[in-house]
Formats: structure tokens, sequence, C-alpha cells
């Protein structure tokens, strides 16, 4: 178990103290006078899974604490020719790398190259499973608005089935205390949603759901996988998309969430994602910071 | 090649447990020339002369039967042989197994099942081969039952591809009818069921992992029950794992349809929150169930709902295993593991008498698939005895499995009872 205990895969198997050290230390990263804490380190990014922001602000932050980086994408390496998960890590590993950051497409993949590699794995997103480094910076941006996780009420809005971020700021905001409301249609929000933690409901409200509410996420729908459920696209939109209207519901100084990429229209009318109440670019801005912290951290436990 | 000893063996010191014939004893047993010859109270026979087998201490059972079993030949070598999976049947107490048809190519021909049983194979025990119901396993067409069956086929089945076309299964339970041949169907509407790789439950959705619902596989149960109570056939449920699937073969058999079920180790020990972070051990198909499943599994196991204790033994390679867990192969070995974990969980913990699991183990899937002379010691018949301590505490090492395959979740478990000495026709084809 010495492996996993260097490895950040999911939030689920962190804890309160370590969760808010991550954050402490996020709130000192600056990009632009970053500490040298991994001068000389090798950091691979094995990406099985098309990605903009997670992928590039890890690079960022990693380069930013002076470590080098190397891309691995499926397309472009022995992946591509059929070489096992396992294999493909011993190879990374052996060739010296400190860090495997890795996004595949399979939950629980980086939870199996963790169990038989000897380095550091920073899961960068999972299938359908976890998004460790989503909600710790997602935490971080609400920290900077709100006082205290404890009795908070955060609404998230969409496709919570197939969305790993759902799962991981569940978990997450679950061990802080805060209330967690999953939105949306049955089809995108099974009931069964709800035994994810303590304090999480399920509701097929939106508007019972905002109501209150001190931080609305949403997530995007992939239009896809509305095909063949019962709700189509307009009838979606009708319901569950976040409008200034609804937004009066929660409370006047509630807060205004997405992972990204938006899909405009959709899921958030342009004046909620666009409105003063958004926090979207904040939490990009916040991802190089976190990242940065979490890269740290499993350096440090590292050595 | 199994062949009749022409000698003498005798059992000396155990006690007989044989539910066929309602003993439960202290008895001498002696085997002859292949067969059960003789029953007597302890030193009455003389042991002159004669090999001995000393079971003092020990239950000496009728030998064990497997309803089902992957031996992966022909064509899937790496993973198993008759050779290496009938040593581990072998060595788990079995005397006879039946080998299930989803090999490559598909057991559905004469020839295929005559290659199975070739002594070339080198089986350490008996083998009896389970036919593909439809060529190929595609469901569009079905095999020679009759013919198949004079090869020594035991029964039909598709597994792993279930039959789901209505016409298809009623022509298939009528054939099965006429010929006195059971049908056995892997229980499962694949339709409903692309893509997962577990049970639907709170553990998949927080693994996000794609579930498969109970009602996949009871509403195929329950379709296969109706259609045998049209065509009076035997209809014999694979490998049972849900709740309403239980309860509609226990229906069934309070209605006088001749519905059989058989329950993996697995189902009545383990459930769907084992599988933890992805452990590919407890990935198997059907699914691990819910802590309610598996407590209907064991009243299904109390009240004789269930005839067999069968493995569903499903041997892969490490890098068929190892991999991201919705890529993994389904299943797990449990020839070895079977007894163990019966006597550990029915008996000791779940209070579930000897006899029963024997009978389970023994007699009653000799009656489901019809073996005359098997799962009995009445004299005359097979001389094929399972010698077990169900007592004697170990700790199960894969890494000694006789099988090819080390996919199993129970490494390094403790377990109470264990197989002393397995003989078929009256040769020993295992001694611990």
């Amino acid at each position: 178990m010495k492996e996993r205990a260097r490895s950040i895969l999911g939030t689920d198997q962190l804890t309160v103290p370590e969760i808010e050290s991550i954050l402490k230390l996020a709130r000192r990263m600056n990009p632009k006078s970053p500490p040298q804490l991994l001068r000389g380190k090798r950091i691979v990014l094995l990406f099985y899974e098309p990605s903009t922001r997670t992928r590039t602000s890890f690079e960022f932050a990693a380069k930013a604490l002076g470590a080098t980086t190397t891309l691995i994408t499926a397309t472009s390496s022995s992946i591509e020719k059929g070489e096992s998960l396992i294999d493909t890590g011993w190879t990374v590993t052996l060739l010296g790398a400190d860090v495997i950051v890795m996004r595949h497409p399979n939950s629980g993949a980086p939870y199996l190259l963790s169990r038989f590699v000897p380095v550091s794995i920073v899961n960068a997103g999972d299938g359908l499973h976890q998004h460790p480094s989503q909600a710790l910076l997602d935490a971080l941006t609400i920290t900077s608005h709100k006082k205290k996780h404890r009795g908070l009420r955060v609404v998230i809005v969409g496709d919570v089935f197939h969305s790993r971020v759902a799962r991981s700021n569940a978990l997450l905001l679950s061990k802080f205390g805060a209330q967690v409301i999953f939105c949306g249609p049955p089809d995108l929000v099974p009931d069964i949603a709800a035994t994810i933690a303590p304090g999480v409901i399920a509701c097929h409200d939106l508007e019972a759901a905002l109501h209150g509410a001190d931080v609305v996420m949403s997530l995007r729908i992939q239009k896809e996988r509305l095909s063949g459920k019962q709700i189509g696209l307009e009838d979606y939109i009708a319901k569950f998309q976040i409008t200034p209207q609804r937004m009066k519901l929660a409370k006047p100084d509630a807060i205004v969430m997405h992972p990204g990429p938006i899909v405009r229209g959709l899921e958030l009318a342009n004046e909620v994602a666009d409105g003063p109440q958004s926090r979207v670019h904040e939490q990009v801005a916040n991802g190089v910071k976190t990242r940065m912290a979490i890269l740290a951290t499993v350096m440090k436990r590292a050595r | 090649m199994i062949s009749a000893k022409r000698s003498t063996l005798l059992i000396a010191g155990g006690r007989v447990i044989d539910p066929s014939s309602g003993v439960d004893r202290d008895m001498d047993v002696v085997l002859r020339d292949g067969l059960v010859a003789e029953l007597a109270a302890p030193g009455v026979l003389k042991a002159s002369a004669r090999e001995t087998v000393d079971a003092k201490g020990c239950i000496v059972a009728p030998g064990f039967i497997d309803l089902h079993v992957h031996l992966r030949e022909p064509g899937q070598s790496h993973k198993e042989t008759i050779a290496t999976g009938t040593a581990a049947a072998a060595a788990g107490g079995f005397t006879a197994v039946c080998a299930m048809p989803n090999t490559s190519p598909v057991n559905d021909s004469v020839e295929i099942t005559r290659w199975m049983q070739a002594p070339e194979r080198e089986a350490v025990v008996r083998l009896f081969p389970i036919a593909a119901a439809t060529v190929g396993s595609m469901g569009e067409k079905l095999t020679d039952f009759a013919a198949l069956q004079k090869a020594g086929a035991v029964a039909v089945s598709d597994d792993g591809k279930p039959i789901l076309d209505d016409t298809m299964m009623r022509d298939a339970l009528r054939t099965g009818t006429r010929l006195k041949l059971p049908v056995v169907q892997h229980a499962e509407d694949s339709r409903r069921t692309a893509g997962c790789s577990m049970n639907l439950g709170p553990t998949s959705f927080r693994l996000g992992l794609r579930g498969m619902p109970n009602a996949a596989e009871s509403d195929i149960v329950i379709r296969d029950i109706a259609l045998a109570r049209e065509t009076g056939a035997h209809i014999h449920v694979a490998h049972i794992s849900t709740t309403e699937a239980m309860e509609a073969v226990r229906q069934a058999k309070k209605a006088g349809i001749r519905a059989t079920a058989e329950i993996t180790p697995h189902h009545f020990t383990l459930i769907d929150e084992n599988v933890g972070d992805f452990d590919t051990h407890y990935k198997m198909n059907p699914p691990l169930r819910s802590a309610a499943d598996r407590e209907a599994m064991i009243a299904g196991i109390m009240d004789g709902t269930i005839d067999a204790i069968a493995t569903d033994h499903a041997p892969h390679a490490f890098h068929e295993k190892q991999v991201e867990f919705e890529c993994s192969s389904m299943g797990i070995i449990g020839l070895e593991t079977a007894l163990p974990i019966a006597i550990t969980v029915l008996h000791h913990h779940f209070k579930l008498p000897l006899w029963r699991i024997v009978e389970l183990l023994s007699c009653r899937p000799a009656r489901v698939f019809a073996l005359e002379g098997r799962g009995t010691l009445v004299p005359g018949a097979h001389g094929d005895v399972t010698i077990f301590d169900p007592q004697k505490k170990w700790t199960y090492d894969a890494s000694l499995s006789r099988s090819k395959s080390r996919n199993t979740p129970y490494d390094g478990w403790k377990f109470i009872g264990k197989i002393c000495a397995t003989i078929v026709s009256g040769n020993v084809v295992y001694a611990d």
C-alpha cells in the first residue's frame, strides 16, 4: 500500500486535513513567481483521452515548479500498437518518470496502474469515476467566496450519471459537511446517485433544488448522451437550463460554476455564464495553482 | 484415460455420508473393479492384501459433480486444458465435471464432443460435455441434439450467449423434452447489459461503472420457466444470482415444473461491494450482487430451491484479467475452493448440515443431468468417492493451484474443510 500513499487517485481517499493542506498550498502558489519545488523532476502526462484545460494546466503547473514534462497520447505511442496499460506504465517508470499524470476513458484505470508501478500517479480523470484535481480546484474556488463548507447548499445540475466531476465533488464536499443536491432528469440523475456519500440527495426539479442554494455547479451535457433518453434537448433546456430567473431562487450571494467546456445555450443561459455570479474564469485560473499544489504534495510524500 | 482398475480399494475409518441412500455413520467402503462393492461396519472388512485409504476423522462421500466448468479446450489452451482443468477438479474433490461449450470453436458438433472425451486429452476425472444448443451459439439454428447426446453430451446450452428469441428457446426446450435432455440457460438479457461490467447498485454508481439490473437475469428465468411449463421440458438455470430469479424457481418447483438451479460459491459468499477499487478478481458474469441478493441465495440453499453447487470455473490468463476493469475478462477459477467455501460459509457460518453440502455437491447434481450410477455409494455405483476433512483449517495459496490460471479472489483466504482424497473409478487421482 506504499504506492497508494504517494498517489492522488480520488477524493474519497483523501482525508480532510490532506485536502486542507493541498488547498492551503494552492493559495500560496503563484504561477508567475513559483518556487522551484520540482526542479529536475520528470512528469509524464499520460493522456488516453483528449483534454484541453486539464492537460494544459497540469503542464503549466509542472513547468512552473521547475519540472520537465512529456506528453504521451494514445494515438502517437505504443498504446496504439496494443501495449497494455501496465506495460506502458512500467516503460514510463523505467524511463525515469517521477510522477504519472493520467487521463483514461476507463473508470479505475489509474487504480490498476498504481497497484503495479512504484511511481506516484495523479488521476486527471478516469471514465465516469473521478476527477480529483477538478474537485480540489472547485473547493479552492468555493472557499474563496464562502467562509466554510459546513452547511453549504451545493446544487450540481446536469448529467450526473456520466460525470466524474460530480462524483469527485460530492465525495469531497460531503467530507466537509456540505449538503449536495444532484439535479437533473431521472435518466441522468438516477436515485441511486444519492448513495454516494452522506448528505447527498437526488432531485428532479431544478426550481426546488435551487431554492436557497449557495453554490450552483453546472455540468456539461453531451448531446449524444441525450439521444435515446426520455428527455430531448429542447425539453432539457426548458426544464434544466440555469437562467437568470431561476438563479433568483438561490441565495443572493450564490456563485455559479462549470467545469468546462460549456456548451453554449444548453446548460447555462449566456447571461448566467457571463454574469456577475459566474466563477467560471476563476475556476480555470485556480486550475494551475491547485495542480501545482497537487504535484508538490505527491512529490513531497514520495521523498 | 480413466480405466476400471482390476483391483480392490478399502476406504477405512471414515464417516460415510451418502444422502442418496440416507447413510450417515462410520463405515468402511470397498471399491472393486472400479465400482462400489460393499459397505460395512468399521473393522469388519479385512484390509489384508488390499490397497487401503485411511479416512480416519474424514467424511467419505459420493464423488462430487460440477455441473458448470470452462476447460477452454479446444482453442484457448493458454488459459486451461482439459488435463490441467480436470487436475484442479480432482484437487477440489470433483470426480466428474460438465464442460461448457463456449470453446473455440464452439462445441456444437459430434466431432468436438468426441474430441473432448478422447483419451488423448488426459482427463484426470470424468468429463461430460455440455454441447451448444444452437450452431456456433449464434441463436439462429438448433444443433443436432440427438446426435450430440449420442456422442456423450449430457445437456445443451449457449452459455454466455443466452437464447433470447422466444421461438428458438421454445424449439430448444421441445427438442430437449423429446430426448430427455436438459436445456441449460445462462439467464441474461444481453440487450440490457451491453457495456455493463458489474451489478447495478450503489457500488457501480460510486465506481462510475455501468451496472446490470437484476431484471436482466430474472426476466429471462421467468420467461424460460413459462416456456418449460408449456413444453414440459427440463430447464436448468445456470449460476443463479438474483432474489427475483430464486423466487421464480421456487414457485416453479411448487407448481411441478421441471426447473432446476445451480449456484456458485461466489454468489453465496461475496457481494458487489467486494469489487472495492476495481479489483478484477471480483468481476464475473453474472456479477456479484447486493447483500440482500446474497441473503436470498442463502435462503434458496437452505430451503432446497437450489439443486447444486457449481463452480463456473472460468480460468483466464494474467494479461486478460489485470487490465482496465471494463476490459477485463469475466470469471474466476473455482474448482479447488468450492468445498472449503461451502463448509466455511454454509456449514460453519449458516449451520447447514454437512449431509446437505454433500447432497448439493454429489447426488443432486447427478440427478439434474441424470448421470447414472453417480452421486451415490450404493453397491454397483461407479467407484467415485470424495474424502474430506470438515475440520481442517488451512490457507489457500493460489500459486499452488493445479489450474493453469490464477484468477481467484480467494488467494490467502483461511478456510475450514479440506479435500483429503479423490477417487475416480476406484483409482486415487488426488491425495493431499
